[in-house]
């Protein structure tokens, strides 16, 4: 409530001739619209979302950022390095890899994958976790018990470990298998952060206020629960947004998530790996961009987190 | 607190089958043919095959070979890999090495990750706090296959403090480096955990008595201010623990550590049903007796909470 201060302490001249006049009711901020006056002063945000904006762009449209072929190989150019000035977005402006491919392509082309892995698996866990979380949460009983058993199984099993056993029955893998893969063992994440916040909500006055104006089942979990208790999934979700990205580019490094036509930074970083002396830049500048991608995903979320809760402030 | 033991043990039971019969079917019902598989590209014999699989009871129902897994497994009895190894030879020999690796970055996460999280608590937005929550941010973005690379580059090719890769698995020494990298993500988390515990709990009520009392510094911060903000940070490592030792597969395969995730790497790539469900056996039991301990160490810190 930083402006609600500073209207106080600013204006008490005003203040009076207000009232002398007709008290105007302050406009009642929600959540969300407070949360997103006090994210557009931090840097930290801005920062992080214009990172944001330039890797979706890039991810939709690699080709305005380079007019090179990322597949195009000239062994020529075996891992050739990087000139050391000048060069600035040409083709050989990180080097080569292995092959002779431009790093700065593939590093530009490799976005995409990361970017829908990240987005299209939280987006299904999220869903998938919010409405079974909302269930639990709100009809308690055996239906909680069964889901909460149920997110403790899955629990159990570390992600990596997983994923990998699902997308080793894949034959051929692309972003969808891992997309899958990674949805079916993270959606019980979610399921706790929503039934945790849902459980906080339903025993507050206004939802008792709904139940005794005859509002229907449906309509107190959308309208009235849902809003006051997503806060907590959006911080959860912005946050592991980051983490899947690195779990897809951690599968890949295995071998066992995307596969070669598919550019990704991971099977760049596996391929880079044997080099590491001889030609460190061939593991730096995917690795370099799939850190600053994570990192922006992580900001993102400490910021939102940071807008979102109060007790913070 | 007994009474409370044994619920708690009694709730583990539904939560223990429910892990293994998901491995199992997971193992078991996806695609592919293991025993096809050991032929690689030649096509195998169909009368070998069958006999082979005859012998490791793979030509059973899906179902029964579950009822007989599981009832093998209550005996004690992990079952045969299909290199005619005992999977709890498998098991003897992989735990006892991921153990001491998984112990060992548990304790630097835990010993580095309080204290730089204290001393980044203690002076809000001074220079340590405002680093701290850089690197810690850094830390977090690089992923784990990246580390692995830049360290052993780094402290072994460059620096020879360490060999690059471990020799003898169970050499505590040559473990060190495999583990700061094993439990660097962690260290960060703690980290930031404990600084946000410690700016929440320094401006409390039991704080300002605490130092009105006159209590010598060292006792307000370590028996006060710590001891109650360090709730959240213990349920983060008690789930921590069994996230590091199934989670090592990348740090394992880099530093040539012979441990679960070497062995389960290569299970699961074989498709070997019996090794890759009495690994993870074993790690749901690490995962539960963990998180039992940590509910039991919650009545530890806070004296508020009481389990009848």
């Amino acid at each position: 409530m930083p402006d609600l201060i500073e209207k106080k302490n600013a204006g008490i001249p005003a203040q009076r001739a207000e009232s002398a006049a007709e008290p105007k009711p302050e406009k009642a901020r929600s959540l969300g619209l407070d949360a997103w006056h006090d994210l557009r002063r931090r840097p930290i945000f801005i920062v992080s979302s214009l990172l944001i904006l330039l890797l979706i762009a890039i991810a939709i449209a690699p080709g305005l950022f380079t007019s090179v072929d990322p597949r195009a190989g000239d062994l020529r150019n075996h891992y050739l390095s990087p000139p050391n000035y000048g060069h600035l977005f040409q083709a050989d402006w990180f080097g080569y890899d292995g092959q002779g491919r431009s790093i700065y392509a593939r590093v530009l082309y490799g976005a995409r994958a990361s970017v829908v892995v990240g987005i299209c698996v939280t987006a299904g866990v999220t869903v998938l976790g919010g409405l079974t979380g909302m269930i639990a949460g709100y009809f308690g009983g055996w239906v909680d018990t069964l889901v909460s058993r149920i997110t403790d199984i899955f629990f159990g099993i570390p992600l990596l470990l997983g994923a990998l056993v699902i997308l080793n029955a894949f034959t051929s893998r692309t972003v969808w298998s891992v997309v899958f893969a990674l949805i079916a063992l993270g959606w019980t994440q979610m399921t706790r952060v929503m039934r945790g916040s849902v459980i906080t909500v339903k025993q507050a006055d206004y939802v008792t206020a709904a139940k005794a104006l005859g509002a229907g089942t449906f309509r107190i979990l959308f309208k009235h629960i849902l809003p006051n208790a997503i806060a907590p999934v959006i911080v959860v979700a912005t946050i592991a947004l980051g983490g899947y990205i690195a779990t897809e580019a951690t599968l890949s490094f295995l071998g066992i998530g995307l596969q070669d036509p598919t550019i990704s930074w991971g099977i760049d970083i596996n391929s880079a790996q044997k080099v590491i002396r001889t030609a460190p830049f061939a593991l730096f500048f995917p690795a370099g961009m799939l850190s600053l991608t994570v990192l922006a995903f992580i900001m993102l979320g400490d910021a939102v987190r940071d807008a979102l809760d109060p007790k913070l402030r | 607190m007994g009474r409370f033991v044994a619920r708690r043990l009694l709730q583990m039971i539904p939560v223990f089958l429910g892990t293994v019969t998901l491995i199992f079917f997971m193992v078991h019902v996806l695609p592919g043919d293991p025993v096809a598989a050991m032929w690689g590209d030649k096509a195998p014999d169909p009368a070998q095959v069958a006999a082979f699989k005859h012998e490791m009871g793979l030509d059973k129902p899906l179902v029964q070979q579950y009822f007989d897994y599981l009832g093998n497994l209550l005996t004690g009895d992990f079952g045969t890999a299909m290199d005619h190894r005992k999977v709890i030879d498998k098991i003897t020999a992989a735990f006892p090495v991921t153990m001491r690796l998984a112990l060992l970055a548990f304790a630097i996460e835990m010993v580095l990750g309080v204290a730089i999280g204290l001393f980044a608590g203690l002076r809000r937005g001074k220079a340590f706090d405002k680093s701290t929550l850089m690197l810690t941010l850094l830390l977090i973005s690089v992923p784990v296959p990246v580390l692995g690379f830049v360290f052993q580059n780094v402290f072994a090719t460059q620096l020879k403090w360490v060999t690059p890769t471990v020799q003898d698995s169970m050499n505590m020494g040559q473990l060190v480096l495999p583990a700061v990298v094993l439990g660097s993500l962690s260290l960060a988390y703690v980290a930031r955990l404990t600084r946000t515990s410690i700016v929440e709990n320094i401006k409390s009520d039991y704080m300002r008595t605490a130092i009105a009392k006159g209590l010598p510094r060292r006792r307000v911060i370590g028996t006060h201010l710590l001891r109650n903000s360090l709730i959240p940070v213990v349920t983060f490592l008690g789930t921590d623990l069994g996230a590091l030792m199934g989670g090592a597969i990348v740090t394992e395969g880099i530093f040539n550590v012979k441990g679960v995730g070497f062995e389960l790497y290569h299970a699961i790539n074989l498709k070997e049903g019996a090794t890759v469900s009495g690994f993870v056996v074993v790690l749901v039991l690490v995962y539960l007796a963990a998180s039992l301990i940590v509910d039991l160490l919650y009545a530890v810190l806070d004296p508020r909470i009481r389990y009848a």
